[in-house]
């Protein structure tokens, strides 16, 4: 009998880091491909018309980045929160939080005009924070597991925002349940004239590089680290691994935060109930493609960004159904999943007797 | 108040709760079993929803409804087959793979329905399960109409509780599948085979699962949609916690859902109370939350949950 065995490596080529992913993303594509057939298309066709449509022009450029921008920031936050081994699954939960906020402050009346955009990505930041924080103390003061905790919270806050939209927040004259407009001052600006490219997408762009030097470059992104890799050895070393935990579920919850608040102040000017897919969830499959790794959620997001978009291109020039890209991204987390074994493990073929 | 308890508990009441009740039954039990076996299966969300779809897909073409349930009960096997080969034989995390099959498994089911049925302007039903009045029984008065007069898959439901819980506490698999659970090492000493044990954990899991699925499109509704589970799958994950991973305790918290979901449907019906439903609706999660605070320093979690095994490791 042959048997596959695992053997830990020593110490994982560097090389990995970039072929991992494509061959995660590859794979993923050639297992798609079963779906695209079924579907009576070319697979050829449907898949070049998935990823070049997204690409084919300016309007078509843009909108991916508008697309990643929520993506971006939802990919950080789990990179994040799992480089300190929080298991924060609750992005979604915490991007609706951000979401609330900046509606909230963007509608408010009285203030000075100037303040109301940077008012609103405060709040925003700040509430996705504090909501993140939630099953951050329950982790480090009640030993409650994060993951069960920040998942049901997701739906505990989405339940409260249904309950905000079908309440004070209804609409008086249409009756439907969404928020009101945000006033005109709080609209984000639009970046490039003619198109939907507004300040929260280069928010994100530059959220990245930036969270990428926060992790390497100072002491919180190294306790973070520190804490995430060996809890015990950090203690010993005079970090106090429950304060540390907080404080990355703070950074978490308030870039997820601004993925709401991107989302409200560049895009809808309202929260409605039906504000985000899935971005949260989306997130973490994008973090485990970056490897954890800032600078790589943007390429990543964007995969996710043209996927999407593209999805309808194809979906009407193929009649292939667009959930081709919830199938793609679930697999995608799976295949990569499975390709982050051989960073740490190498695959042998021992013969049994 | 009594008028608007008199009309709340109408006749009707109770028998809703059970039926409300019953995918939670099914589903948690499923959760139960690969938790015990120390695999906690995030994939429940979606494999529900996917076995939901197939199920009633089955069904609509065949005409069969226990066929749907048949092959809502395969595919929760090979989703569960999966969640296993990526667990147990990869060793991979749980948290993540979990996600990663609900996501698959979700897409698949919207992939699917799509690809089958198109864009119809109504959805396509079918004749959904009737109810089985069981003779003698069902005529007791008060108990009768709200146990005995139901679907059959409300029965199944009624007795897998006993069947799981005696399974569990008093049979060899049971026992090695707990051990396994607790301490694989021992198990493996005493000669239980631990991969082997979770994968038919894991694959049970699914197919209970599945049949929560099947009943939600074929026994509570008669159609598939995209939202027929809705968070169904999360709040099986909250009772077994809430249940402290025992079959009883876990039923008797699904009871006490459906109880709530029930007397929510019916305020809002009523249109007498006011407060908003989703207040309802997110309690189980708020409680669950607050149970996980209340009990989790003498929390009764399988020792060996999240925990992948490898043989060569120590």
């Amino acid at each position: 009998m042959i048997r596959l065995r695992l053997e830990r490596r020593d110490s994982s080529p560097v090389w990995l880091s970039l072929v991992l992913p494509v061959a995660a993303v590859l794979a993923t594509l050639l297992l798609c491909s079963g779906l695209v057939a079924m579907a009576g298309a070319n697979v050829w066709t449907a898949y070049s018309t998935l990823f070049l449509s997204a690409l084919s022009s300016r309007v078509h450029l843009v909108e991916t980045f508008v697309k990643a921008a929520p993506l971006i920031f939802t990919g950080l936050a789990v990179a994040v929160a799992f480089r300190a081994k929080f298991w924060n699954i609750g992005a979604e939960g915490q991007l609706l939080a951000g979401a609330m906020a900046a509606a909230f402050v963007g509608a408010r009346e009285g203030l000075p005009a100037w303040t109301l955009v940077p008012l609103m990505i405060l709040a925003g930041a700040a509430a996705g924070g504090l909501w993140a924080c939630v099953p951050a103390i329950l982790r480090t003061r009640y030993r409650v597991d994060d993951v069960v905790s920040s998942l049901l919270l997701n739906s505990v806050i989405f339940y409260a925002m249904t309950a905000l939209l079908d309440g004070p927040w209804k609409d008086p004259l249409s009756g439907y349940p969404d928020s009101p407009d945000i006033l005109m001052e709080a609209e984000f600006p639009i970046l490039l004239q003619g198109t939907r490219l507004h300040l929260g997408v280069l928010l994100a762009v530059v959220a990245a590089p930036a969270i990428w030097w926060v992790m390497r470059r100072t002491t919180l992104g190294f306790m973070i680290r520190a804490v995430g890799e060996n809890p015990v050895a950090s203690r010993y070393a005079g970090i106090q691994p429950g304060a540390v935990i907080l404080k990355a579920a703070l950074l978490s919850g308030a870039l997820a935060g601004l993925a709401g608040v991107g989302e409200v102040g560049g895009l809808h000017m309202q929260v409605m109930a039906g504000i985000s897919p899935g971005y949260g969830y989306t997130g973490i499959v994008i973090a485990m493609l970056a490897r954890l790794n800032p600078l790589g959620i943007i390429p990543a997001a964007l995969f996710f960004a043209v996927t999407v978009t593209g999805a309808e291109s194809m979906s009407r020039a193929t009649g292939v159904p667009v959930f081709l890209a919830e199938v793609i991204q679930g697999t995608a987390l799976l295949a990569m999943l499975v390709a982050l074994l051989f960073n740490t493990y190498r695959i042998r073929i021992a013969s049994h007797g | 108040m009594d008028e608007i308890l008199a009309q709340v508990f109408q006749i009707g009441f109770f028998a809703a709760m059970i039926r409300i009740a019953t995918p939670l039954i099914f589903a948690t039990l499923g959760e139960l079993f690969a938790e015990r076996a120390g695999v906690l299966n995030l994939g429940i969300e979606g494999i529900m929803l996917l076995s939901a779809m197939l199920g009633f897909s089955a069904a609509y073409f065949s005409g069969s409804l226990w066929l749907g349930v048949l092959v809502a009960i395969a595919a929760g096997v090979l989703a569960g087959l999966l969640m296993a080969g990526l667990t147990v034989t990869l060793g991979l995390s749980q948290h993540v793979s979990g996600i990663g099959v609900t996501m698959l498994c979700s897409g698949l089911a919207f992939f699917l329905y799509r690809l089958i049925f198109g864009q119809p302007s109504t959805p396509p039903n079918i004749r959904a399960f009737e109810t089985v009045a069981l003779p003698w029984l069902s005529s007791i008065p008060g108990l009768g109409p709200v146990l005995f007069d139901q679907h059959a898959l409300v029965y199944a439901a009624l007795i897998l509780v006993p069947v799981a819980a005696f399974v569990l506490r008093r049979t060899p698999w049971g026992l090695a599948l707990r051990t396994v659970g607790e301490n694989p090492h021992a198990a493996d000493s005493a000669g239980v085979s631990v991969a082997a044990t979770r994968y038919q954990a894991l694959m049970l899991s699914g197919a209970l699962m599945g049949v929560a699925g099947a009943f939600l499109s074929m026994a509570q509704f008669n159609a598939f949609t995209f939202g027929v589970i809705s968070g169904r799958g999360w709040v099986c994950i909250a009772l077994v916690v809430f249940g402290q991973w025992n079959p009883w305790r876990s039923a008797a918290g699904a009871l006490l859902f459906a109880l709530i979901d029930t007397l929510q449907l019916r305020l809002q019906a009523s249109g007498v109370v006011n407060v908003p439903y989703q207040v309802f609706l997110m309690m189980p999660f708020v409680l669950t939350i607050v149970g996980m605070a209340l009990v989790s320093r003498n929390a009764r979690a399988p020792a060996a949950l999240l925990m992948p095994y490898r043989k060569e490791e120590r």
